[in-house]
């Protein structure tokens, strides 16, 4: 009897997801369509304007993607949401400052190669300061929760938010501080602003050496090993405390060279800036959690979503909509793929 | 460091291991309750015991991977307990651990190069690579498979062959047969013999004891953390109170 009822109910029953996942398609492609209907009219009526907002959305999308990488790099490996990590980042700002600034007085009226490697400089050194304070963070506050209860670690990365924030008050007031225009903002005949261009080029050399050193190298390898499962790795031989360390050092480093990009983008920070890091969260859930390339993707989209939102002229929502956009869509991302969009129930992570 | 000669047993073959009084706590649970024994060069050593007895905490104690409260853990000559796990694979000791933990979005072929972490004699490992596919064949034909998508004695001879890629001196074999079918069974098992004919030293944990005891010299009856009858292994197998709680005979 039971197996009857159940026989007669099945095709019933089987048809019904295939209905709401037809309709999940259908809504999906009418929502896209009304989208590229938008940016297409967009650019009908000023293809100038909008080649420029593509590619600040670019440059936005490059710098929330060496931050989003940060979130996702640790979380890939130890399952930490580290809320830190936005001020690292703040950090990378200020060390820039401090560097290009103050010490070396870069204001745009310096020839082409001081710029350069005065740039370069600031880089560096906003690379190591963040790659050194990121794994000190670790080291001293998250290594010894390691076996606590998840939220332990979780609200200490919160009060050391607060700390590295406070700190940068401290240190460089409570004020707007900055650099001039440091690079310029046009090409030759373009009406492109150049300086956006050059974070784009200085990322993309960045995200390659992350590749590499995911993909080649005997850390990166001890890295994927420790995200997949951490005991078998050191049954392996792996240093689990030094991979964690690596980690956050790379996540580091990574925050500090978008530090120094953000303030040639941008020119100007603040001990807030740490804030944009949620932005970049989102980002890394967008695109899937622990996994590298979603976050550069999920970075992208909301990168271009900003721009196109803030640039645009027909239509466009604007600035005090950006936010509530990003996290709209990231609420019905995590409804209808809680994985996000690279991340498989099973993600390569790392 | 320095080695205080241990006491030798007897005139015996030089013992590689020897674990004195170890206990290891999981919080208040004391699940190793002052446990000795020793794993003399060559042999083949099987602990058996029910589950739950505290056959697995041992050998994740002498891996390193938790550390015993008291008790000493001598490998080699050298006090180890307070080793880190990266150490002791470095010294000798390699683990195939209970339920494989296999990498699982790793290629069959990636899995045996992590076993080689801390080796860089590229041609060695390649030798080794390929010395574990001459003992399983079948881990040769699926050697770019993802390891999560292994059937289970497929995972097993993994696991086994990643551990044999340190070059250990040591290995630490957890419950080989578990899951397995019995031709599958005796398959491993006679590799695992091979192995230690090659010269790997077996500490072997088993709650098949039959099987166990059949390729062990010597074995260790484990009860709630303790050792309650240790003896060679055909004594054991032929032991009245063995053969009633381990063997299901009467
Ligand atoms: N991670 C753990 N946390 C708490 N208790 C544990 C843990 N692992 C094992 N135990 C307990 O320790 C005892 C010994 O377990 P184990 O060494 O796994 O036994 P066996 O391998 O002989 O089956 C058991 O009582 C078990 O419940
Ligand atoms: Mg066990």
């Amino acid at each position: 009897m039971a197996t009857d009822t159940h026989t007669a109910r099945r095709p019933v029953l089987a048809v019904l997801p295939r209905v709401t996942g037809l309709l999940n398609r259908a809504v999906t492609i009418a929502l896209l369509a009304l989208l590229v209907f938008w940016l297409a009219v967009n650019f009908v009526q000023g293809p100038g304007q909008f080649g420029s907002v593509l590619l600040i959305g670019f440059t936005n999308g490059a710098l929330y993607a060496l931050i989003a990488l940060g979130y996702t790099l640790v979380y890939g490996i130890i399952e930490l949401i580290n809320f830190a990590h936005g001020d690292v980042f703040m950090w990378g700002t200020m060390i820039t400052v401090s560097i290009a600034g103050t010490r070396l007085g870069l204001d745009g009226s310096q020839s082409g190669i001081v710029t350069f490697f005065g740039v370069l400089a600031a880089m560096v050194g906003a690379m190591v300061f963040c790659g050194i304070l990121n794994p000190t963070i670790e080291r001293v506050a998250l290594r010894r929760l390691r076996n606590a209860p998840r939220l332990a670690p979780l609200i200490t990365t919160l009060g050391i938010s607060y700390i590295l924030s406070n700190a940068a008050q401290f240190f460089y007031g409570p004020n707007y501080t900055g650099v001039g225009a440091i690079l310029p903002s046009n090409i030759l005949f373009l009406d492109w602003p150049a300086k956006s261009l050059i974070v784009i080029l200085a990322t993309i050399p960045l995200l390659l050496a992350l590749t590499y050193v995911v993909r080649r190298t005997r850390q990166g390898k001890a890295m994927r090993a420790v995200a997949q499962d951490m005991d078998a790795a050191r049954m392996m031989g792996v240093d689990v405390d030094r991979t964690i360390s690596f980690t956050f050092a790379l996540a580091g480093i990574l925050a500090g060279a978008g530090g120094t990009l953000y303030v040639l983008e941008i020119t100007t920070t603040r001990y807030d800036l740490g804030q944009i890091g949620l932005l970049a969260f989102t980002a890394a859930v967008l695109g899937g959690i622990g996994n590298l390339t979603g976050a550069t993707l999920g970075a992208l989209i909301i990168g271009l979503i900003q721009a196109f939102n803030e640039g645009l002229s027909w239509h466009a929502p604007g600035e005090q909509w950006t936010t509530s956009i990003v996290f709209s869509i990231l609420i019905l991302i995590l409804v209808f793929r809680p994985q996000g969009l690279l991340g498989q129930p099973e993600a390569d992570r790392a | 460091m320095s080695a205080e000669a241990p006491p030798a047993p007897t005139a015996n073959p030089p013992a590689l291991l020897e674990l004195d009084k170890v206990r290891t706590f999981y919080g208040r649970i004391e699940a190793v309750k002052g446990l000795s024994i020793t794993v003399n060069e060559g042999e083949i050593v099987t602990l058996i015991g029910a589950n739950g007895a505290g056959k697995s905490t041992t050998l994740r104690s002498i891996q390193g991977l938790t550390k015993p409260k008291a008790g000493t853990i001598r490998f080699a000559g050298k006090e180890i307990q307070n080793a880190p796990p990266h150490q002791i694979v470095q010294m000798g000791i390699a683990h195939s651990p209970e339920g494989r933990r296999l990498f699982p979005r790793m290629s069959v072929r990636e899995n045996l190069e992590m076993g080689a972490f801390n080796r860089s004699d590229r041609e060695g490992i390649e030798q080794d690579t390929e010395h574990v596919y001459s003992l399983f064949p079948r881990l040769s034909e699926r050697r770019g498979q993802q390891a999560g998508t292994l059937s289970g004695g497929e995972q097993q001879m993994c696991s086994i062959g990643r551990a044999l890629m340190s070059r250990p001196k040591l290995l630490l074999l957890d419950e080989p047969s578990m899951g397995l079918a019995p031709i599958l069974v005796d398959k491993i098992f006679e590799i695992i013999q091979e192995i230690n004919r090659e010269g790997t030293t077996i500490l072997l944990v088993e709650q098949n004891a039959l099987i166990a005891l059949g390729i062990a010299s010597r074995g260790y009856v484990l009860e709630t953390g303790r050792v309650t009858l240790s003896d060679r292994a055909e004594a054991l197998a032929t032991n009245d109170e063995v053969r009633k709680a381990y063997l299901g005979i009467s």
